[in-house]
């Protein structure tokens, strides 16, 4: 098996691409007519991209029995919190001019904001906690809060879908909520025995 | 047509060649990560190679109804456009419009007139002196630009027909081609689209009928080969490529309230005071390439028209007849 340190810096560069690639688009002008439209999308759906990868950690760990899966994870979650950290900034900051009061407004009154703002800050949770201290310091009920990352993964979609609602355009809001149901549903215990199953086999 | 805009310090304007030489070394990087199959993710301009020739469109400027505020770059108003019959991104017209054939083409006007007739392209552009006016064009999704376009006002031709005094509404019908236009295959709306306007708004003389922008003919992604501009409502009243206009006595059922009434009424009008479902209308993002710090812009009430239109609702509640 490839060493996993080797893996994880390779991860590291790689999962920094949609940040680059949307350096090289501003150095060149080419973030469109709406740029701040464009990077908010973007972050979004790189956003949701990571917590599926994220999320098929586990199920790929029950599928081969390599613990390297396992030992990605962290990293692939802290750049979920990362894409979104730049997703829930840049509204915050260019929507809405650091505006606290405002934002929070915007928060309270619109259902799809909520659900994203929410998500955004369990996922915030989960970052801060993601290091050994925190672990050790949480003990059992670490946990019981990282499985916060399964109502995270429904608050996200739910926001996709409203975002997409008003023009009923739901072709890539499907794609994402598949993947995030099967990965949900492969983690039923009965199912998950039978997906631990296939590395005994082999 | 050039207006200096003062907010502007030309330190802040990337100089040409610079702005080229970016250019060129995105492409470098995009050839290169073509191979990876990357290319296209890279660079956005792939479509402009296949943009059809410009033919220009001779218009006398009409100053009482144009703002001297800064305009959107052609390229950002031809780039950046919701025309659903070509797809739902804003990309999407630009990259297949050019499907569209806007010659022949005629436009039937009918319903509660005396003399229906059905006119084609070419007597449309001679029916009246074409002019150009800068207007600003607010889309509901908070976003504006400022354009200057070219035609003139709807009642001349509403007048040519002469409209009977059951004649209450005007329906603007698009063109719904599947061959044409490959975003029919996706039932976001009942096509065709339909739009409409009561019959004051469509006599009102800011309501242009267009057939021109920046003094060219439309591009295709803008409506070509003849629309409607309505400056104080939002950008989807401003119907495109219209085949059918017919005089109604009942209020038209329009396809944005057909599809989600509570989110697009019939009037539209731009009003900072009613807020979109899911997002305020108090305050838009102006189109005008100050870049991405540039601050959002407080939304006028009509979009500024107000003296112009106002009157048109006169004790109406706006709230309610959103």
């Amino acid at each position: 098996m490839v060493a996993i340190a080797h893996v994880k810096r390779w991860l590291f560069v790689v999962a920094l691409i949609p940040l680059m690639r949307l350096f090289v688009l501003a150095y060149a002008g080419q973030l469109g007519a709406n740029p701040v439209e464009f990077i908010t999308r973007s972050t979004g759906t790189w956003t949701i991209t990571f917590l599926c990868i994220t999320l098929a950690m586990s199920p790929m760990h029950w599928i081969t029995a390599w613990s390297g899966w396992i030992q990605m994870r962290r990293m692939l979650g802290l750049f979920t919190f990362f894409y979104a950290f730049l997703h829930f900034t840049i509204w915050y900051w260019l929507d809405h001019y650091l505006n606290f009061q405002e934002m929070f407004a915007d928060v309270i009154e619109r259902p799809f904001i909520t659900v994203g703002f929410v998500a955004f800050v369990c996922m915030s949770l989960l970052a801060i906690t993601s290091n050994r201290a925190a672990m050790h310091w949480l003990g059992r009920r670490w946990s019981s809060l990282h499985r916060l990352i399964y109502l995270i993964a429904i608050l996200g979609v739910l926001h996709y879908f409203w975002h997409k609602a008003g023009k009923n355009d739901f072709q890539t809001v499907y794609i994402y909520a598949g993947i995030i149901l099967v990965l949900l549903v492969v983690r039923i215990p009965l199912i998950r025995e039978q997906l631990r199953r296939i590395k005994t086999r082999s | 047509m050039t207006f200096k805009d003062p907010t502007i310090h030309p330190s802040q304007i990337t100089p040409r060649a610079i702005a080229e030489d970016r250019r060129q070394w995105l492409k470098t990087l995009a050839l290169g990560s073509a191979a990876l199959g990357m290319g296209s993710w890279l660079e956005r301009e792939a479509f402009a190679k296949t943009a059809a020739p410009r033919e220009k469109l001779p218009a006398k400027l009409n100053e009482q109804y144009s703002t001297r505020e800064t305009q959107t770059s052609y390229e950002d108003a031809t780039t950046y456009n919701n025309f659903y019959e070509f797809g739902m991104d804003k990309d999407d017209p630009a990259k297949f419009a050019d499907r569209l054939q806007t010659r022949p083409w005629t436009v039937s006007i009918e319903g509660m007139v005396k003399k229906p007739v059905t006119l084609d392209i070419d007597a449309l552009l001679k029916l009246a002196p074409m002019e150009e006016r800068v207007y600003r064009l607010r889309c509901v999704e908070g976003w504006s630009m400022v354009i200057p376009w070219n035609g003139y006002a709807l009642s001349h031709l509403l007048n040519r027909v002469e409209p009977l005094g059951s004649a209450k509404y005007v329906e603007f019908i698009s063109l719904a081609d599947p061959k044409q236009m490959p975003g029919l295959k996706r039932p976001v709306l009942d096509w065709p689209y339909r739009e409409g306007l009561r019959m004051d708004e469509a006599m009102n003389p800011l309501t242009l009928l267009t057939f021109g922008m920046y003094g060219e003919l439309l591009p295709k992604q803008n409506g070509a080969p003849i629309r409607l501009i309505v400056p104080w409502k939002y950008g989807f009243k401003s119907s495109k490529s219209l085949v059918t206009i017919r005089l109604t006595e009942k209020q038209p059922l329009t396809s944005w309230s057909a599809s989600a009434p509570r989110e697009y009424g019939f009037y539209s009008n731009v009003n900072p005071a009613v807020s979109h479902p899911r997002w305020s209308q108090a305050t838009e993002r102006r189109i005008d390439g100050r870049g991405i710090f540039a601050p959002k812009i407080k939304t006028e009430p009509f979009n500024g028209y107000g003296e112009y239109v106002a009157k048109l609702y006169a004790g109406m509640d706006l709230r309610k007849f959103y």
